[in-house]
């Protein structure tokens, strides 16, 4: 058994993808936690489309792919806050039109240059954790750094803005500051997670292994902890059945978190579906919501 | 200077956008007083408030506190907003909430002191609370959670204290703890700047009021601005209100 689990291991590959799933589940699960308390899960979607076109105008100019990313990530906030301070469209909708724009633009791009060069757009779109170089696990380290730092040091301070935002700027707190340092976690964020997932399937590290950890505890930096050891475990195992198993690594990992999310659903001591039922009469919790959501369509 | 300064708003006029929400109020908020701001729906009185901490972009007029414009003595000001404007369902408890009344004294990059920490307990302690430090903030009821934010303004220390209809979904016991912590505040000198909209019996708690429509109405001393012209001029139609003849009867 032991010897099957480090076979994978004498694979430098292997070791290298596994330390940047790792890394990045981790950093996913603490910045998720800010995103789905915030209600911002879209925002995360909208970044995370939104990174491709610089991702390719980094490539093509031989810059950092890292560096290019973020930039465009900043630039589509940047847009969706004009769109939704200068006219009376509200946030979700100018996200939707930002970032569809850019996902089209990065995708015309990576096609249009990736005839002359060898790039993948797939590598893109789903991530190519197998294919991590040395570097990309230096800079995943060094992002992961940062962002644990600035949670870590400005925890106080933006638990009291994310609860209450108005209540914080009245007792003189840097609010307009905060929100920059949040959105620059979230944007390093998704960055680091580029190469392990790609920018379809990031969202989901970001928000589910929050999401589950919120059914099962009560505050905040629980989340977190109970977030990132859900997210460690799911990047553990997604990895190893992708390799036994031949699967795509970053949806195998997605599939076991989103897994691990389902029990936790059904199963939460506090709201679980069937630990918590909604009443209590006899019927099986579960029969009941379907034949609610059957009654429902009928109607 | 501790507690004795006013705050003096002068022709503070508030726009959204194109429409205006606020028109040239100026009005002094004496400390020692507990004092109401009442209005109908959409009157401007939770925007007076925001306005007056900066809150939102003011067109015109000052707001000054000891002769300072009241921004730059945020530290001072403990503001608890309307019940709406909170997330009832983020993971925090109690205790997380109260502690953040320390969050700006304790400053960047600490953590809570052992001083802090007393503070929390004994503000968790006045609002009758303690038993409940652990407990999520979605789990208690209304006026519970009401007592929670008062704790956490307590815990700041302030000298000024903003709160936006705290009595909305509070019961009756809840009501009587927090004007009696209004009371002694008020006793110490502090601002109390209270907006509420129910014209009952509990508008005898509040020593000074602030009618608004828009425009002020009136302003001063509880039973100098309770006249039914004054009330019209709010409400813009016949409405009842608490007499004080009867609540002397009653009492
Ligand atoms: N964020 C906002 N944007 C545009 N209009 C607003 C906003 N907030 C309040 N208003 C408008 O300003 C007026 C005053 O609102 P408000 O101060 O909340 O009233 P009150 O607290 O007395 O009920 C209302 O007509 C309201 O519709
Ligand atoms: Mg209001």
């Amino acid at each position: 058994m032991l010897e099957t689990l480090l076979e994978p291991l004498q694979y430098s590959f292997m070791q290298r993808s596994l330390i940047v799933a790792i890394v990045v589940g981790i950093i996913c699960a603490v910045v998720g936690s800010y995103l789905m308390v915030q209600r911002l899960a879209l925002l995360g979607d909208a970044i995370s489309h939104s990174v491709l076109p610089g991702l390719a105008i980094a490539y093509l100019m031989g810059a950092n792919i890292f560096v290019g990313a973020f930039v465009a990530g900043i630039i589509s906030t940047i847009f969706i806050n004009l769109i939704r301070t200068r006219s009376n469209i509200k946030e979700d909708t100018a996200m939707g039109i930002v970032f569809s724009a850019f996902f089209a633009l990065g995708i015309t791009l990576i096609t249009t240059i990736q005839k002359d060069t060898k790039i993948d757009l797939n590598h893109f779109l789903f991530g190519n954790i197998l294919g991590v170089t040395a570097a990309d696990v230096r800079d995943t380290l060094i992002i992961a750094f940062i962002v644990i730092s600035v949670v870590v040091l400005l925890y106080k301070e933006l638990l009291f803005y994310t609860f209450d935002k108005l209540g914080a700027q009245a007792v003189g707190l840097p609010v307009n500051l905060l929100d920059l340092g949040l959105m620059m976690l979230i944007g390093l964020t998704i960055v680091a997670s580029l190469k392990a997932v790609g920018v379809i399937l990031v969202l989901s590290l970001l928000i589910t292994p929050a999401a589950t950890a919120y059914l099962l505890v009560e505050r905040l930096h629980q989340v977190m902890f109970l977030g990132v050891a859900i997210a460690v475990t799911a990047s553990i195992a997604g990895m190893y059945l992708s390799y036994f198993y031949n699967l795509p690594s970053g949806p195998a990992i997605v599939l076991v978190t989103s897994g691990i999310f389902i029990l936790a659903f059904l199963f939460s001591p506090g709201q679980g579906v069937f630990t918590h039922p909604p009443s209590n009469s006899g019927q099986i919790a579960i029969l009941k919501e379907l034949k609610g959501l059957i009654l429902a369509n009928r109607r | 200077m501790n507690g004795t300064a006013a705050i003096a708003i002068n022709n503070l006029g508030v726009y959204y956008r194109t429409v205006e929400a606020l028109h040239n109020i100026s009005l002094e908020v004496l400390p020692g007083k507990v004092t109401g701001v009442f209005g109908p729906n959409g009157a401007g009185k939770s925007t007076l408030v925001k306005a007056m901490l900066g809150l939102i972009p003011v067109r015109v007029g000052t707001v000054l506190y000891d002769g300072q414009p009241l921004q730059n003595c945020l530290e001072k000001v403990a503001y608890v907003p309307q019940r709406s404007q909170i997330d009832w369902t983020y993971p925090v408890t109690v205790w997380d909430v109260v502690m953040m009344g320390r969050v700006r004294k304790t400053g960047w990059f600490r953590r809570f002191s052992t001083v802090s920490h007393r503070q929390g307990m004994e503000a968790l302690a006045k609002v009758q609370m303690e038993a409940y430090k652990n407990r999520p903030i979605g789990q208690l009821s209304g006026g519970q959670q009401q007592r929670v934010f008062l704790a956490r303004s307590l815990a700041q220390e302030a000298d000024i204290f903003f709160f936006d209809e705290p009595f909305v979904g509070v019961d009756q016991k809840t009501e009587n703890i927090i004007f009696n912590i209004f009371h002694e505040l008020a006793d110490l000198g502090k601002i109390i700047l209270v907006i509420n909209h129910d014209l009952g019996e509990s508008i005898t708690n509040f020593d000074e009021l602030i009618l608004l429509n828009k425009e002020l109405v009136a302003v001063g001393d509880r039973k100098e601005v309770l006249q039914e012209e004054n009330l019209y001029r709010a409400y813009g139609s016949k409405v009842t209100f608490f007499s004080e003849m009867s609540s002397h009867l009653a009492a």
